[in-house]
Formats: structure tokens, sequence, C-alpha cells
């Protein structure tokens, strides 16, 4: 109940109507159904988009048998995941072993409990949110790391490695990115930075830095192609789950699509304006704009190769460091400079600014990485 | 503080998604960094050349689509002109021709997949190799016209062909060729320029030239090194001195060279077969020979074709009899090997795997 007592004393009851009957724990309750049905329903359909989508980029068919195109899909293979045998390798850290998907899949809906669906409406509407996000997201890679080190095998340590690499990297980038945002905001909460973004305009515009550090930084975080390393089919087998089956496998495989859409509503809030948007309720514009995003993700991941890791270090740190470095400072100046600044000034130069430094960066951005002298 | 690290012994392969097959290396690793890799081969071992001892001249045919079975036909054809070389039989014009369209159909194929794999290898999710196997799907629909199979053909004998083509062959290979020159343009507009697969291939596995020639490599390994030695031009067998077609050779000898090679050698493939066709003569596809037990004379013979992975050679020694006395085959894919540890050696496991792809094995033909 790591949630609850993070929670309790910061919670205000204002989201809900007046009379909503009931104190804390209605709301606790309430709000806990709709995270679990909003994520399981999100991800199950986000894994039938991925693969028919997939599917239609490569030429083929996809999943399309079970149920009208294919729907039914995931619910089969959730079926058949549970009567699979569990399977512990002779060796491994069995303790370890089994916590291992639980630590990685908990975090992630744990995110969700700051996550406005519409104007105030989140389990909790906490001041410090974008800190407790960012927290919150990284504890995945303990778990990720717990099942290489736990599973007594060769393949899954290296790619928990990686992991425990790239994330201790992508971090920073990440969190400067956000800076930018709060600046902008004023407030560290996650509704109150939706509703700046309803007052002026979405947030990709003022900070298309920040946006390309973020969702660049995300996906590594979360290990999407072109960043998915340590489940680099090709080369670490399947990385740190290997050594996983049945139930296990499946919590791993949820967290995985789990992330992606933390990290598609993540973007769609900071970004793209979260719950803001006419005619349709608040939370469908929050599910269609990280639709949106999940469809590029998917689009990325039909398209490029995978990078090395030590392009993926090289990346981060003089790419994106930088990157989000000069975004916050250029940021913090324009805040302090005309502070009551119209947006229609400032996207402009934001953009102008943004897209000179990408090009100067990467013009003078080497992915780097040689033959070792053995 | 100095921490006492230790080098990590991690088996890739034989049951590895990248390894094409049962291909097994055994790399120390120092971190990421591969210090020493040892190939060990041998789990697909069948005795195909002591076969060849135990069975006719004819019998061995079918036995050599297994070989390297991404490319049968080529197969064939080199073992068919080993025998006609050692026997003196006569091979109809038509019957070169169709050997030759078919040929360079299996070169295409073969390259689609080597390229499709060393993409999914670079970690293209799919997508290549899923576009490039459409493709080859209408080469194999094509071989299923002449031949009636869909990957070993048996299609050729001794003095010719099985049998001629079908009359609606050529004006679906008249469709094929036409369509073929734009689907690599769409492969090339893939990924051709991407950042990350430069990033990752260009540079990585250099192979000298010097390294290439003395480990004696063929094919679109050694010419990715830069050394315009192709058979078809070198030692102009069958009908290829008739036309006219261009080497393409890489610079630098690395994966990406490789990879570049392999995909010009698709369109000069598509030109080829673009003349054959249009010269292709009429008349029989087979010359009168023996069908069943044919005895050459005593001695010895050797014949080499440029199969899509290097100069395939078949070794026969006569003694007479209706089989041959010692039958060796030269498989390019195995001696295309031998410079894998000078390769590897230096780079990351991810770059074994993107080097490894850019040779482009198959195992059938590596343990024979």
């Amino acid at each position: 109940m790591v949630t609850f007592d993070l929670v309790f004393p910061a919670w205000q009851f204002k989201g809900l109507p007046p009379d909503w009957p009931g104190g804390f724990w209605w709301h606790f309750i309430v709000f806990s159904i709709i995270i679990l049905a909003f994520v399981l329903t999100l991800v199950i359909m986000f894994i039938w988009f991925e693969r028919r989508t997939l599917g239609r980029m490569q030429a083929r068919m996809g999943p399309n048998r079970v149920g009208p195109f294919g729907l039914l899909q995931a619910m089969a293979d959730a079926i058949k995941v549970m009567l699979k045998e569990d399977i512990v390798p002779n060796g491994a850290d069995k303790l370890v072993h089994l916590l291992a998907p639980l630590v990685a899949f908990v975090p992630v809906l744990m995110v969700f409990a700051v996550m406005p669906f519409q104007d105030g409406a989140a389990l909790v509407n906490l001041n410090i949110g974008v800190l407790y996000v960012m927290a919150v997201s990284s504890i995945s890679t303990l778990g990720i790391f717990m099942a290489g080190w736990g599973s007594n095998n060769k393949y899954t340590l290296i790619s928990a490695m990686r992991d425990v690499a790239s994330v201790v990297s992508y971090e920073i980038p990440v969190v400067l990115s956000l800076a930018g945002i709060v600046l902008l905001a004023g407030s560290l909460s996650l509704n109150d930075i939706v509703r700046s973004q309803a007052q002026s305009v979405p947030f990709v515009l003022l900070q298309p830095l920040g946006f390309i550090v973020f969702f660049l930084g995300g996906m590594a975080e979360i290990n999407r192609s072109p960043f998915d390393l340590l489940e680099a089919d090709s080369e670490i087998v399947a990385g740190f789950h290997t050594e996983y089956s049945g139930m296990k496998f499946a919590l791993f495989y949820l967290a995985e699509y789990a992330e992606a859409l933390v990290l598609s509503t993540l973007v769609a809030t900071f970004f793209l304006g979260g719950w803001g948007g006419p005619l349709l309720p608040p939370w469908l514009w929050l599910i269609v704009k990280s639709w949106a995003v999940f469809f590029v993700l998917v689009w990325i991941r039909a398209t490029v190769p995978r990078v090395r890791i030590d392009q993926l270090m090289t990346f981060s740190w003089k790419f994106l460091f930088p990157l989000a470095l000069l975004n916050l400072v250029v940021t913090a100046v324009e805040v302090v400079a005309w502070p009551e600044a119209l947006p229609v000034l400032l996207i402009p130069v934001n953009i102008a600014v943004g897209a000179v430094l990408v090009i100067l960066l990467s013009r003078n951005f080497k992915p780097g990485g040689s033959q070792v002298e053995a | 503080m100095v921490m006492k690290t230790e080098p990590l012994v991690l088996n890739i392969g034989p049951a590895h998604p990248s390894t094409h097959g049962v291909f097994r290396m055994r790399a120390t690793l120092d971190g990421e960094v591969i210090i020493d890799v040892e190939p060990i081969f041998g789990y697909l071992h069948r005795g195909i050349e002591k076969l060849a001892e135990e069975r006719t001249y004819q019998q061995f045919i079918p036995l050599t689509d297994r070989l390297d079975y991404v490319s049968a036909m080529g197969n064939n054809m080199a073992y068919c002109m080993a025998v006609e070389k050692l026997a003196a039989i006569p091979v109809p014009e038509r019957a070169e021709y169709i050997r030759v369209i078919m040929a360079e159909l299996q070169r295409i194929a073969s390259h689609l997949i080597a390229v499709g794999s060393f993409l999914n290898d670079c970690g293209a999710f799919m997508t290549p190799i899923l576009y490039m196997v459409r493709e080859r799907e209408k080469i194999v629909d094509l071989f299923e016209m002449v031949s009636g199979q869909r990957l070993t053909y048996n299609y050729m004998r001794f003095g010719g062909l099985s049998q001629d083509v079908p009359d609606e062959f050529l004006p679906a290979l008249r469709k094929f060729i036409d369509q073929m020159p734009r689907y690599l343009d769409e492969y090339d507009q893939l990924l051709k320029e991407n950042e990350i697969l430069l990033a990752r291939t260009k540079g990585v596995g250099i192979l000298s030239k010097e390294t290439a020639i003395n480990c004696s490599m063929t094919g679109p390994m050694l010419r990715g090194s830069g050394v315009p030695w192709d058979l078809r031009k070198a030692d102009p067998y069958s009908v290829y001195s008739r036309f006219e077609f261009d080497i393409p050779c890489g610079a630098r000898g690395d994966s990406y060279d490789r990879y570049r090679v392999r995909v010009e050698e698709m369109r000069q493939s598509v030109r080829i077969i673009r003349q054959a066709m249009e010269q292709l003569p009429v008349g029989p596809v087979r010359s009168k020979t023996p069908v069943m037990l044919i005895r050459p004379p005593a001695g010895e013979v050797y014949s080499h074709v440029e199969s899509p992975k290097g100069e395939l050679g078949f070794y026969l020694v006569s003694d007479g009899s209706i089989a041959p006395y010692r039958c060796h085959i030269r498989g390019p894919s195995f001696i295309n090997l031998t410079a894998l540890r000078e390769m590897i050696v230096g780079w990351k496991v991810a770059d074994a795997i993107v080097i490894f792809g850019s040779i482009d094995i198959v195992m059938g033909e590596v343990d024979r």
C-alpha cells in the first residue's frame, strides 16, 4: 500500500462532485477500479493495435482469427499463458525470480495514481506529481534487474546490465526536459500542468525541444525499438525474460505494454494537452491522444533498426542531455524575461530555437563506437 | 579500488534466433566486448559427400538441393556442369539459357533472404525481411511452375533440364522482372540511408582485401572488400559471356558494403534475366544421354559456378563405375567463415551478430 501511504497526507477531496457519497475510501476504491480498468483494457487494446498495425506495415495480416478483427486474440493468449507450466531454472534465485515480474509491473500501475483523467479527477492530485511519476516509473528497472540476475542465465544478465545502464543515463535528460514544462506551468502537479495547457496551448508547441527529448528518452526508458536493447531478440534471445514462462512471463509482457501506455499518456498529458479538448469527453481525449502517440511508437518500431549499447549511451549523454540542458536554459530565460508573453510570440521563437539546436547538435553528433584492440 | 573482473564465456547458438540454423559461436566477453570467439559447427552434418559415393551420378542430384537449400537451383547447376564436364555431355542452347535464368532467379531469391535476415539481425523488426519474403514468394512460385517444388527443385539433369518450361512461365517471369526493380527501390527507400543502420554497419566488421584473398573468400564477401572477382566474368561458364552486366564492388569491406553489394547484384541479375529472355532460343532442352545410368570415363574434374554465396565447386573423381569414387564440395558458406574471428574480435555482442549476418551462410552448406 505504498500508494496509500504516499498519497494520504496530500489527498484533497476536490476533484469529485460535492455530493459524492462517502469519504476517502470510496474515492480510493472507485479510482483504483477506474485505473485498473483503464490500464488493463488499454493495454490489451494496445497489444491488439500494435500487432494489427505491424501486420499492415509489414505486408501481412496480423491476428484476425479470434473474434472480430482478431480483437480477442489477447484473451486467447491470456488463457494460453495461464495454462502454461511455470518453469524455474536450476540454480535460479527462486524468491528473486518470483518477485521480479511483480516489481516490474506494479510501479507501472502506480504511475496512474496521479494521472488526471479529467479536471481534478485522479486518484490523488499530488502537488509533486512530476516527481512522483519519475520516481515510481523507474522502480520497474529494479524488477528487470532482479529478473536478469535471478534467472541464472548469461543472456538475462547482459540484458539486466543494459537496462540499468540505459535507465540511469536516460533518467537525466527526461527529467530535465520536464523541468521546462514545470517552469511554464509553475506547478509540479499533473492536473495543473494540463490546466495551464488548456488555458494557453499544448506544450508541444511551446516546448518542441522538451517534447523531442522526453519522447526519445522515454522510448529508451521503456525499451521500445530502436532502443529495445534488453530484449534484442537477434542478440540476446529474449533478454531478461528468457527464462520466464506462464503467468510470470505474461506479467512482464503486460508491464512492457503498460509502460508504453504510461509513456503515451505522459506525453499526452505533458505535451499534448492531456484531457483538454473540444466536444469529446475529457477521458476520451486522453485515450485518443495516447493512442496517437502509441501509433508513432509502433510506426518507429516497424521501421528502424536497433542501436548498439554504446551508441545508446552516446545518444543520451552527448545529444539528449545537452539538448535538455539548453532547453531548460532557454525556457528559464523566457519565463523570467517575458513572463506575460503571448504564446503566439513564443511558439515561433521556440520552434526556431529548437530546430537550430537540433540541427547544430546532430551535425556534430557522432554515434561513435569502434573496434576495441584485443 | 581496482575491481577484479573475469571474462564471461557466452554460448551463442546452436539454438539462437540469429545463428541462421545451427551455427554455434563460443564467445568470450569482457563486458559487452568480444575478446575471443570460436566457431563450432557440425550440428547439421549429414555426410552428403560420402552419400555421393553410395549413389549413382543421377541419384545425387536431389541431394545437391540440400546443400545450400536457399539456392538449390545453383547447386543443381554446379553439379550437373561437373558431371557434364567429366562425361563430356553436350548441353543444348535453350537448356543453357533456362539454366542461367534459373540461376539468376535463385540468386535474387537467395540475396533477398540474405539481405532481409541481415537487416533483421540489425534489429529492424521483421519489416524488411517480410517485404523481401513477399518477393521471394513470387520467385518460388516461378520455380514451382517449372519443377513442381518450392524449395528443393531437382530440376536440372545431365545434358539439360528435366523438362522444358511451361507456357505460362515466360509471361509470369516477364511480369516479375518488370516489377522487381521497383521493389528493390522500395527496400532502398526504407533503410539504405537510415542513420541507425549506417551507425550500426558502416565500418563494422571490416574485412581487408588481403585477408579476404588469403582466406580464399569468394562471392559478395570478396566483392564487398573491393576485389572485382566474379566467376561469371573471370571464368565464364554456360552462356554468361553473352550477357552484359557489371560486378558491383564495395570500397571498405565493411558490413554495409556487403549489404550494398548484394542489393546491387540483384539489380544485375534482373538485367541478365532480361537479356536471357530476349535471346532465349527454341529447341530441345536435353541432349540425348542415357537417362538413368552414366559411366563417365575414369578421371577427375573440378567445376565451379558463382553461387549466390560465392564459388561453389564440385570435385569429382570417377573410376569408370556408375558412382563417383570421390565427391568433394567446395562450399562457399564454409570458406567464407574463415575470417569470422578476425572480423568479430574487438566488437560488441550486437556487432558480432551483424557481422555474422553479413557473411550470409547456410548451415546446410557449411556442415554438408
